[in-house]
């Protein structure tokens, strides 16, 4: 019997990084196949591939024992791949019908004109094969997030779907709601559908999988029949890497003079009286899964999103105040997202790099910028960040990656802050790059500069870092110090707890 | 451009092609100029091309102002109502018949209360676009109208007429000397260029153009940045306002009204980026200029009305069209 799907020798490199090194694999008609590994090991590339988001450098697929390239998501529908992704991506304002058939409206006499009775009609047949007691014409947005993983699941269905695939599809789900879902899984799986499940759960992975594909680092690690692995032996394949001799050497910690101080800090549903001490010259990381409250934490360290209870001290004085305030202060925050929020891609080097501590290279009465100092201080922090081929002139969209991510750190370092946040310091980043920026970091802390590093990267932080705290679900749900970085030990403290119930 | 090509792995990759808008104003300067003074008898003469730079000195001014909001990525639809509803106030306050009529202090006040009457009528824009995150097209749009409806409102329940005449002259003098109107639209220019160019918020407004996301990180006071810029828009409406009442020698509510779309694409023209972030006021001049000298050499040629207004729209869908071009050659995402 041919594979539903079989994917052989896929090859995915981004910016000259390779993502996915020869992957293979295959799922049967009427199987569910487990695929699993740290972030960035590979699996919403891979994923993306085969549901025609993005395209493979090298490699095949087949779909049901024919050869398969899919250019678009349409393309990757029309060949009966479903996915369903982690963020959801069914419109609130619509009805549940209407987001069921939102590319195929059944039609009224073959003319282009929708006929809602036959859409409220199937969308209630298809509502019921998933077990879900909605009528088809409520909107979406009074839904649960479990509701809508099976709205979304029975999209797939109505779509003539022979491959399904789940990102994640129990994270945001509740006990109950779980249950149901993966219950479903296995009537789907009766039906002949081939399923392919992507989750950190990994004892959900074990129990509902027929077999498991382990990526890391864009090869696959480890795969079998599910019954020959234990959450053990999976996170071994997960994460068991030699490391690469990629970080500085160990560095002496810090003295014990805290630094900044969080106090019990609370927002409804982000965070979770999170309390940290960061100390004068210390490299703190933060390890956590995806949607842990990482990066919530940081915004809110920074002033940029409000907490709603707890406070941040920094050398004893409390922090209040915006970006601009804790900046005088002494803050700085390398964010995530460098398009986002890290650069303005289409202004010169020079301009990004002194965004920030412009005001102190202008003249009084009338602020008018000194060019003279404002030219050598960019030249200095080139210098500084080992920034290369970068002439000041050129808009910073033009360079590399791990170019822009000195420019940023070259914008911050211009005048020493107290305290460096970084969130995903290296995402993106080739590995000569990696490299200067740990060891810049290094000698920051050195200085006396508290930094806290937030990372996805295990490896990362235990390169790195003289603590680690990893958080759960907008809680710190661990402590390492550096003699205790055993990685098993900290992926385990990053995967969720399950309420029992 | 020395590192054109230079660089590895993509750097400099795209270096050419996307031109120097300031350059590609000049040509069209040079370009038109050259047209019309081979086909059109009396346009390169010494009084016709005073004139043309003359009149065109409003809607510069307008201009400059409209530079600096585009840049901070928004847009002012109601600067040239902003300019009859100053002219109406300044017409109402000198020409008041038991106020301070005539001479310099009323010439003075009437000025502070123009001034300040742009002021107020930026910051409001100012306020809902930087506080209130209402979008830059609707707040100005809707202030423009209402700026136009008080105007006409002002000038009717104050004068009993639409237009008010008997303003002192040495007010007048302002807009009416082709000297003093010059001077001062070139001392306000020079101050602009140097505000934008090489101050502290001349950066900050770029940057908050570019990316207000970054301009917030880097700790840059977006929503301050926003006000000061509509706060210019509304202070170089009624700097317009003050030009063109002299030289018409009369205030009402209908000055500026035909300029809206002459002001957006003169800027554009010049190359500032309808998408924010980048323009200079050099380049705003230059587009002015072309403008202006487009019209004048139209009219020259006998050319109706409409049909000058075609072209001009001609021109300025092209204008933006090489914007979005450079917008998309520059890699924004």
């Amino acid at each position: 019997m041919n594979a539903a799907v079989a994917m052989a020798g896929i090859e995915k490199a981004f910016g000259g990084v390779p993502v996915l090194r020869g992957i293979t694999l295959e799922v049967a008609p009427g199987s569910i196949l487990g695929l699993v590994g740290e972030n960035g090991a590979g699996k919403s590339t891979l994923m993306n591939i085969l549901g025609g988001n993005l395209q493979p450098d090298a490699g095949s697929i087949s779909v049901g024992g024919r050869p398969f390239s899919p250019r678009t998501p349409a393309d990757a529908r029309t060949a009966g791949i479903a996915f369903v992704h982690q963020e959801l991506t069914l419109f609130g304002n619509l009805t549940i019908a209407e987001n069921l058939h939102l590319t195929r409206f059944p039609r009224r006499w073959g003319l282009p004109w929708i006929d809602r009775g036959a859409s409220v009609r199937q969308g209630a047949d298809l509502l019921a094969r998933v077990g879900l007691s909605q009528r088809a014409d409520m909107l979406v947005e009074r839904l649960t997030a479990g509701e809508r993983q099976l709205v979304e699941i029975a999209r797939a269905i109505g779509a003539q779907a022979r491959v399904l695939i789940l990102d994640e599809p129990t994270t945001s789900l509740g006990a109950v709601e779980r249950g149901r879902l993966l219950s479903l899984l296995r009537e789907l799986q009766d039906a002949g559908l081939a399923i392919i499940f992507i989750s950190h759960e990994l004892s959900e992975v074990l129990q509902i999988c027929d077999s498991v594909v382990v990526l890391r680092d864009g090869q696959v690690a480890g795969t079998g029949s599910a019954s020959t692995f234990s959450v053990q032996s999976l996170v071994a394949l997960m994460v068991g890497r030699e490391v690469r001799q990629l970080y500085p050497p160990v560095r002496a910690p810090g003295n014990q003079e805290p630094l900044l101080e969080v106090r019990r800090l609370g927002e409804p549903s982000v965070a979770h009286e999170i309390s940290l001490t960061l100390h004068r010259g210390e490299m703190l990381g933060v390890f956590g899964l995806m949607g842990a409250g990482r990066s919530e934490l940081a915004r809110m360290l920074f002033g940029l999103d409000r907490h709603t209870s707890g406070d941040v001290l920094l050398e004893g004085r409390p922090l209040s105040g915006g970006p601009a305030q804790r900046i005088g202060r002494g803050l700085a925050f390398v964010t995530e997202d460098r398009r986002q929020d890290g650069l303005c891609l289409e202004a010169p080097v020079a301009d990004n790099m002194t965004l920030v501590h412009l005001a102190a290279l202008t003249r009084t009465p009338l602020r008018l910028i000194n060019r003279a100092a404002l030219r050598a201080e960019v030249a200095r922090m080139s210098t500084d960040v080992r920034l290369t081929r970068a002439p000041p002139h050129l808009p910073a969209g033009r360079l590399s990656g791990g170019n822009q991510q000195k420019v940023i750190l070259a914008k911050w370092l211009l005048r020493p802050p107290r305290v460096l946040i970084l969130d995903e310091p290296t995402r993106g980043i080739d590995v000569g790059a990696r490299g200067e920026i740990y060891e810049l970091l290094h000698r920051l802390a050195d200085t006396g500069t508290g930094v806290l590093v937030i990372s996805s990267e295990l490896e990362e932080l235990t390169g790195i870092c003289d603590r680690i705290l990893v958080m759960r679900q907008g809680e710190i749900g661990g402590e390492f110090p550096r003699d205790r970085f055993v990685r098993e030990d900290l992926l385990r403290a990053a995967l969720p707890v399950r309420v029992s119930g | 451009m020395s590192w054109v090509g230079g660089g590895g792995k993509g750097e400099g990759k795209r270096g050419k092609g996307e031109g120097n808008p300031g350059a590609v104003a000049l040509a069209l300067n040079v370009g038109a100029f050259l047209t019309f003074a081979l086909l059109v008898p009396g346009f390169a003469t010494g009084p016709n091309l005073e004139t043309v730079v003359i009149s065109a000195l409003p809607l510069f001014l307008l201009a400059v102002g409209q530079t600096f909001v585009l840049i901070s990525a928004g847009i002012d639809l109601s600067s040239t109502a902003v300019v009859g509803l100053v002219s109406v106030v300044g017409g109402v306050v000198m020409s008041a018949e038991e106020g301070t009529q005539g001479g310099t202090l009323g010439t003075l006040t009437g000025l502070a209360a123009m001034l300040a009457t742009g002021v107020a009528a930026g910051a409001v824009n100012g306020a809902c676009v930087g506080w209130l995150r209402m979008p830059a097209f609707m707040v100005t749009l809707t202030l423009g109208m209402f700026a136009g409806g008080l105007a006409v409102w002002l000038a009717r329940t104050v004068a009993a007429t639409e237009t008010l005449y008997g303003l002192p002259s040495q007010f007048l003098q302002i807009g009416g000397d082709a000297g003093i109107a010059l001077a001062l639209t070139a001392a306000l220019g020079i101050a602009a260029h140097g505000l934008l160019s090489g101050t502290l918020f001349g950066r900050a407004l770029q940057s908050v153009g570019y990316n207000a996301r970054v301009a917030l990180v880097s700790g840059l006071r977006v929503q301050r940045v926003i006000l000061a810029t509509y706060v210019l828009g509304g202070l170089f409406a009624a700097f317009a306002a003050v030009l063109l009442t002299g030289r018409l020698e009369t205030a009402s509510p209908t000055h500026g009204r035909q300029l809206l779309l002459d002001v957006i694409g003169a800027t554009v023209i010049g190359g500032t980026s309808l998408s924010g972030g980048r323009g200079r006021i050099g380049w705003t001049a230059l587009g002015v200029l072309f403008l202006a000298l487009v019209g004048n050499g139209l009219t020259l040629m006998n050319l109706s009305d409409f049909a000058i207004t075609i072209v001009k729209g001609l021109v300025i869908l092209a204008a933006a069209l090489l914007d979005a071009w450079r917008v998309r050659r520059r890699g924004r995402s």
